[in-house]
């Protein structure tokens, strides 16, 4: 116990006060946005995950939004078991023939009004796998989407960065 | 009461293809493709059942097992089967250090379009099961005597007679469900139900379907059904051109993405014959350790996070999250991907880099000594994964388990060990081999593997050797029409089986990828057998699968 106490105390609080990578615009838009989740999402967004055939390299990134160092819950953002309790759908992957029905049910049972967020390349247009008779390529193929965020895989700062921009769209 | 002994194992120290050659005689020829460490072979599809028994006993396990369509090249479908067989058959403990290092047999069989069949290999090989599900799915290549004939991979409202890895199969065929089923496995008496579970799970994780039956809390079956991330990764490689082949294999397996397409490379080189330059080489292995050290600090943190311990997630995480922004730093991304390419590595190091990994190095080992002290010291912790979820080493070997799965049920696995590929040749790597095979031991090989990568990033960083990490005079790849090629590696999961064919216009004709996932998956289901549903996670966790990497 005391080799614990001596860790925690050792390792401080690493947590950043502004992200990195991030201007000062987006500070200014990530601190309004705090606003908006405490205001309009009652101090608590939630997020839904869904691989739908990702290579799991944007799963490892989204991981890391909670690692100490973002520690994405003091924005009040966190991560849900169940699509019914969510609020925001961060989706993965090049939508896999296998995963489609899969995506659509747990789409639908997530609750109105909900942002569907396709994170990384592949969501976003199908990526290195494109389109064949296993993937329907991106997302939007599939369902709706309403924000988009590049990369391959996004840092876990760009999906902070995204996730502050579809709040501010809802 | 020597003597005997002594003679029995020099009999057995016959050359297996010696063994085999008398066995067949004539049927059996030797390709002229053959070379240093691996044996390519070809025997009639009806022989290789025996073939298979004759490699297995002495010593061999199935590394791989798959289809081919030839017909471009004026033939119809083929057979293939990798073996790893030891050097010198094992003789005990008490054996000479060759024994540690394994060569490959591969064995082409020629297999009929009118009658697409071959006798199974699952009466001795456990990790024929899936291998052979899998060419009957994708090729409706028949496995006669195979116990089981679902489909894999492959779900049931697939089209009918629709084989996607034949060469009349577009790539992009119309695709019309059918109202197909699956047979589940079924538990019957009282008391027993069962638990369905996916393909969306309650984490951060990818999709797969368990279904556990149940008595109380105990696990009485395990049973997996994957090809969710089913993306038609082989097919599309098809259509890809080499030079952008490494890419895809880079995105197989999104936490392997420097194994994988460090795998791919090799196979590329080796079918081209294409020369790495020294310093692109080492690069490479560089880039393998730092892969294999940030994952093993994340999943050791998650482990102990399922077992509700949240403070080596949160310190394992934060040095993750070091190696990980170094690597962006250094090299421009944070999982180092498409950092290896064909010919050498597309990232380089100056003299600054250098010291800044050893610095990291230094501050890492520190970090996470203190921890695995921890680790080691917490009871609440210690009661959760130690005796929980074994693996013999009798299962292990039964199955063909793979990786640190493999050594932490006592098997000698590692592939730097046993087929050492450049430039591990060189670096001499300590192999980590635990015994009890529960979800500590897995831990404990990891843990000490973390402490290895530790040591050889140093050693390749003091040995790194000068000029270009690419090849300077340009690069083409240009096959010898139907010249094939293997790449071996040892991811941080364990051994990647990268296999490539070139069409008679040299360009690619067949890609297969191993991904250690697809064997290791049988031993989870062992695994768990007699555990109780909540520890389900842990050992889980603790192979840490990739869906991506099975499913293809």
């Amino acid at each position: 116990m005391l080799r614990i106490l001596y860790q925690t105390l050792r390792t401080g609080t690493v947590t950043e006060k502004m992200l990195p990578e991030a201007d000062k615009e987006i500070e200014i838009v990530g601190n309004a946005l705090k606003e908006e989740v405490h205001k309009r999402f009652h101090h608590s967004l939630t997020i839904r995950e869904i691989d739908a055939g990702s290579c799991n390299g944007c799963e490892l990134e989204i991981h890391a939004m909670n690692n100490p160092y973002y520690d994405c819950e003091r924005f009040g953002v966190h991560f849900t078991a169940s699509p019914r309790f969510a609020d925001v759908l961060f989706v993965t992957g090049p939508v896999s023939r296998n995963m489609e029905i899969a995506l659509k049910r747990t789409v639908d049972a997530a609750p109105d009004p909900k942002i569907v967020v396709a994170v990384g390349d592949c969501a976003a247009c199908g990526g290195a796998f494109g389109t064949s008779y296993a993937s329907l390529g991106a997302v939007e193929n599939v369902v709706p989407v309403d924000v988009k965020v590049p990369g391959c895989p996004p840092s876990p700062a760009a999906l902070i960065r995204a996730l502050l921009e579809a709040v501010g769209r809802s | 009461m020597v003597a005997p002994h002594f003679k029995q194992v020099l009999v057995e120290k016959v050359l297996v293809e010696q063994v085999l050659a008398e066995q067949f005689g004539d049927l059996l020829r030797t390709s002229d493709a053959s070379r240093d460490g691996v044996l390519i072979l070809s025997l009639p599809a009806d022989e290789i059942h025996e073939a298979a028994r004759i490699l297995k006993k002495s010593g061999g396990r199935l590394s791989a097992e798959w289809a081919t369509d030839d017909t471009p090249f004026g033939r119809e479908l083929a057979l293939w089967t990798a073996f790893a067989v030891p050097n010198v058959p094992d003789s005990g403990p008490d054996a000479g250090p060759d024994t540690k290092i394994d060569r490959f047999i591969l064995i082409r069989s020629d297999v009929p379009l009118s009658n697409p069949a071959f006798p199974t290999l699952t009466g001795h090989f456990a990790a024929a099961y899936r291998f052979e599900r899998i060419i009957l799915s994708f090729f409706g290549i028949d496995s006669i005597g195979h116990p089981d004939r679902r489909p894999w991979i492959r779900h049931e409202d697939w089209p009918d007679g629709f084989f996607p890895l034949r060469k009349d199969a577009p790539i992009d065929a119309p695709f019309v469900r059918s109202n197909g089923s699956y047979e589940w496995i079924r538990g019957e008496g009282e008391g027993v139900y069962e638990i369905p579970v996916g393909p969306v799970h309650a984490g951060i994780i990818e999709p797969g379907h368990f279904r556990f039956q149940a008595v109380g809390e105990t696990i009485l079956n395990l049973e997996e059904r994957l090809g969710y991330v089913h993306k038609g990764i082989e097919k599309r490689f098809e259509s890809l051109p080499w030079t952008e082949g490494a890419r895809l294999a880079g995105r197989i397996s999104g936490d392997s993405t420097v194994a994988h397409a460090l795998a791919w490379c090799r196979a590329v080189e080796d079918m081209a014959g294409l020369l790495v330059p020294p310093r692109g080489v080492w690069l490479r292995a560089l880039f393998l350790e730092r892969e294999r050290i940030a994952n093993h600090l994340g999943d050791i943190g998650a482990i102990a996070n399922d077992a509700a311990f949240a403070f080596l997630l949160a310190q394992l995480s934060r040095l993750r999250e070091d190696v990980l922004r170094l690597n962006k730093r250094l090299f421009g991304h944070r999982l180092l991907m498409d950092m290896i390419v064909p010919g050498g590595a597309a990232a380089d190091l100056d003299a600054k880099g250098i010291e800044a990994i050893r610095t990291e190095m230094d501050r890492l080992s520190a970090e996470f000594e203190r921890l695995v002290v921890i680790y080691d010291e917490n009871p609440s912790l210690q009661d959760r994964v130690a005796t929980t979820g074994v693996v013999t080493k009798k299962t292990a070997a039964d199955l063909g388990l793979v990786g640190f799965a493999a050594r932490a049920s006592g098997i000698s696995s590692d592939r730097r060990v046993r087929f050492p590929f450049p430039p591990y040749d060189e670096l001499k790597v300590s192999e980590a081999i635990r015994h009890s095979g529960d979800v500590n031991d897995r831990v404990w090989v990891r843990i000490e593997e973390v402490r290895e990568s530790i040591r050889l990033i140093r050693e390749i960083l003091a040995r790194l050797p000068g000029g270009s990490a690419l090849p300077s005079d340009g690069l083409s790849i240009r096959p010898q029409p139907g010249r094939t090629g293997l790449g071996i590696v040892e991811g941080w999961r364990g051994e990647i089986v990268t296999w490539v064919q070139a069409g008679p216009s040299g360009k690619v004709s067949r890609v297969m990828v191993r991904d250690p996932s697809q064997v290791n998956w049988l031993g989870l289901e062992r695994a768990v057998l007699g555990n109780i549903v909540p520890d389900f996670p842990l050992c889980n966790k603790s192979f840490n699968q990739s869906y991506s990497g099975h499913d293809m």
